[in-house]
């Protein structure tokens, strides 16, 4: 059947399983939104406040759920304000698809109105990009762009669609759901030397990261510690792939990582590393990472495997897959001087907590804690970047996989908000946003989004009137020089903001009134805001220095 | 600093050069030499690219290239089961003086004089690189005015193909 371009795009995506896309009209696209127009039953459409954060809606929609995320914006300066979103979902390996418009082929190339060439802007940040210059190549090129966005390490593509290729007209028979390329089977060889190690070891610990997640291995990976006696550790990407009340799960590796974590894995004889990429905030300095411990690496990208971290045995393939095969070959075992060391480290950690955290004040973990209590497993606990997402990220008691949404390669402050919309929409579930007044400084305007479509989001504001992660550097590493970290001159009402879009808001500033002001925002079934008031001085701890090591480890104030 | 070659198959589509070379800029990677071109496939360029680097860059050169979604084929070209060529053209400064010397050192070096003028002769040299390198040396003191190589096309010996090489 004859069809324009735009409706090409449109009945190609609705056919490749989805259901909602994000994004905001422009000259360029107008095509497209006049098909998204006819389709509305079928597709539906969320209109943002700015195009980055419908491209981190798409993103935490597809974090939420595995599924490919979908953003539409126009060209030139829509399509460039994309590009944050895509990087972020780059750095993180999210599916999404990304479609721009732009000028017509007359004009490319001519310096013409709203004109970009934002393929060749963003060729180092997606797995690739398309320009269809061809009406002809346009449904077989969406087939691919999904395809390769849910293939083997998952990661955002973008197809950049000329204005006469969406008026244009062209035959279209229908489209199939194209399904992901299956994964390179792990050979039999590197299985055999995989559990040979493994039973050598005398102390494993399991190093997960956001590939355990994305391959949905939760299962397979507790019933491998179950199996060898040992306990598990996670990235900030691996976050809830593993409960974090599991009893083996001790908790955030990393700069920020929990004590017996960092410490458990630093003492292992034996690393599984379960889609992990050893960046250098989970590793610290890589010179003097794991040196007396031999390193299995399970991942499906190939070129993660001795990029950062030189390691023993590289297993390439689906890590779900490969654990499996190697479960099946393990005995169940005991190893009660390992499994007491690590309690002893547990207990350590608990006593040096209590030191760093005073009862009596509103902390940032008595605010996360009190928070928890109003989240069920399955809610999406989506955060901005900064002091409060570490904070998140330590405290919470994630349950469920892929409920924990958060930038963690790019680090892209600005991100929350957006997400927050895309796993609101995903999951049908009330969302808990953390943010901070730095970071939802970059995002608020996508309250009006929020608002117009009551969704059920808590953003909770942790307002310490500072940018406290670089004011934690400035404090610990730069002589307190407070460069441009203080917000007090700002005199941001953050719930008169939210009032102001129609969302309502209420603050908390102490600890003895935040149960009963928890409970009656709690009680809001809409959007709402919450803001916390935090002490500035506040630090994320423990910490590792940058380039540290984890005799360098930071536990309390007094040692900084 | 050691130097490998890299041969791959991608397909013929404008921006792929783009792609494979932008690569190389964001990981970090220095590229000594790159050249492209047809191949006995219509669809399919040739890229040979000369790297500087040692084993952890040559490893993620390889894998870094497999993930490009146009690249369909790679492999490193081990200097001992390859043939390879690279041609220069070279122009020496021409005087009466040093025109004999440049003559011999053009035929002992197995070479063409392919232009010539009263003040200057272009010289085509096509080897391997360390040939050419060492004919570099042998008339840089005639005076070289100006030069052009093309960087190398490398072949596996005998019947060995790219094509054998599925992707690891």
């Amino acid at each position: 059947m004859l069809m324009t371009g735009a409706d090409i795009v449109v009945e190609t995506l609705i056919a490749q399983g989805t259901k909602i896309v994000f994004g905001y009209p422009g000259g360029q696209v107008i095509d497209l939104y006049d098909a998204l127009y006819k389709a509305q039953d079928r597709l539906t459409h969320i209109l943002s406040s700015h195009e980055q954060h419908a491209c981190h809606a798409a993103d935490g929609y597809a974090r939420a759920t595995g599924q490919t995320g979908v953003v539409i914006a126009t060209s030139g300066p829509g399509a460039t304000n994309l590009v944050t979103g895509i990087a972020t979902a780059y750095l993180d390996s999210v599916p999404l698809v990304a479609i721009t418009g732009n000028v017509s082929n007359a004009l490319i190339g001519r310096d013409s109105f709203q004109e970009c060439d934002i393929t060749g802007i963003t060729l180092p940040i997606t797995k690739h990009n398309f320009f269809v210059k061809n009406i002809e190549d346009l449904q077989d090129t969406i087939e691919k762009a999904f395809e390769i966005a849910k293939s083997g390490r998952p990661g955002p593509v973008l197809i950049d669609i000329p204005k006469d290729v969406q008026n244009g007209k062209w035959e279209f028979n229908g489209s199939k759901m194209v399904q992901p390329a299956r994964d390179r089977l792990v050979s039999a060889a590197k299985i055999d030397k995989a559990i040979e190690m493994i039973k050598e070891a005398k102390k494993p610990f399991i190093y997960i990261g956001g590939g355990a997640n994305a391959a949905n291995a939760t299962n397979e990976i507790i019933a491998m510690a179950d199996l060898i006696d040992a306990p598990i550790g996670s990235t900030l990407m691996g976050l809830s792939t593993v409960p974090s009340t599991h009893p083996r799960f001790l908790g955030m590796q990393g700069m920020h990582g929990h004590f017996a974590s960092s410490r458990g894995m630093a003492d292992s004889d034996l690393i599984i590393a379960v889609g992990a990429r050893f960046s250098d905030r989970a590793t610290g300095n890589v010179a003097k990472f794991a040196k007396k411990t031999k390193i299995i690496h399970l991942d499906v990208d190939s070129a993660e495997m001795n990029k950062n971290v030189q390691v023993d045995l590289t297993v390439c393939g689906d890590v779900k897959e490969a654990l499996t095969r190697i479960n099946a070959h393990l005995e169940p075992v005991q190893k009660e001087a390992w499994m007491n060391h690590i309690a002893d480290l547990r207990a350590k950690e608990e006593a040096l907590f209590e030191k760093a955290n005073p009862k009596n004040l509103l902390t940032p973990f008595a605010l996360v804690t009190e928070v928890s209590k109003f989240a069920d497993p399955s809610t999406p606990i989506v955060t901005d970047v900064g002091q409060h997402q570490m904070w998140a990220a330590q405290y919470f008691p994630f349950q469920e996989p892929r409920t924990f949404i958060t930038s963690g390669g790019l680090g892209t402050m600005g991100f929350g908000l957006g997400a927050a919309v895309g796993a609101a929409f995903a999951t049908g579930k009330r969302t808990i946003l953390f943010t901070g007044d730095g970071s939802f400084g970059m995002n608020l305007n996508e309250l009006a989004t929020v608002f117009a479509h009551q969704i059920p989001v808590v953003i909770v504001v942790m307002n310490n009137k500072v940018l406290g992660m670089v004011r934690q550097w400035q404090n610990l590493f730069y002589n307190q020089h407070f460069s441009n970290t203080n917000l007090d001159e700002r005199q941001t009402d953050f719930v008169k903001i939210a009032e102001a879009f129609g969302v309502p808001g209420y603050h908390i500033r102490s600890l003895e009134e935040m149960p009963a002001v928890m409970a009656q925002a709690m009680a809001v079934s809409g959007p709402v805001l919450i803001e916390a008031a935090i002490d500035r001085d506040e630090f994320v701890l423990p910490m590792l220095p940058p380039g540290g090591s984890m005799d360098q480890i930071i536990t309390t104030k007094g040692e900084a | 600093m050691e130097r490998f070659e890299i041969a791959c198959l991608v397909e013929n589509h404008s921006g792929v050069l783009t792609r494979v070379s932008s690569m190389f800029t964001r990981r970090g990677f220095n590229i000594n030499s790159l050249t492209v071109g047809e191949t006995e496939h219509p669809g399919y360029s040739r890229i040979t690219i000369s790297v500087n680097g040692d084993e952890a860059i040559r490893s993620q050169c390889i894998k870094q290239l497999r993930k490009l979604y146009n690249v369909k084929l790679v492999k490193e070209m081990v200097p001992s089961e390859r043939v390879s060529r690279e041609l220069a053209l070279i122009k020496l400064k021409n005087t009466p003086e040093t025109r004999p010397e440049i003559v011999s050192a053009v035929d002992i070096f197995r070479c063409k004089i392919i232009d010539f003028s009263p003040n200057t002769l272009c010289v085509e040299i096509t080897g391997d690189s360390e040939k050419i390198d060492a004919f570099i040396t042998v008339v840089k003191p005639y005076g070289i005015l100006e030069m052009c190589r093309t960087g190398i096309v490398a072949l596996q010996r005998g019947c060995h193909y790219l094509s054998d090489d599925e992707p690891q």
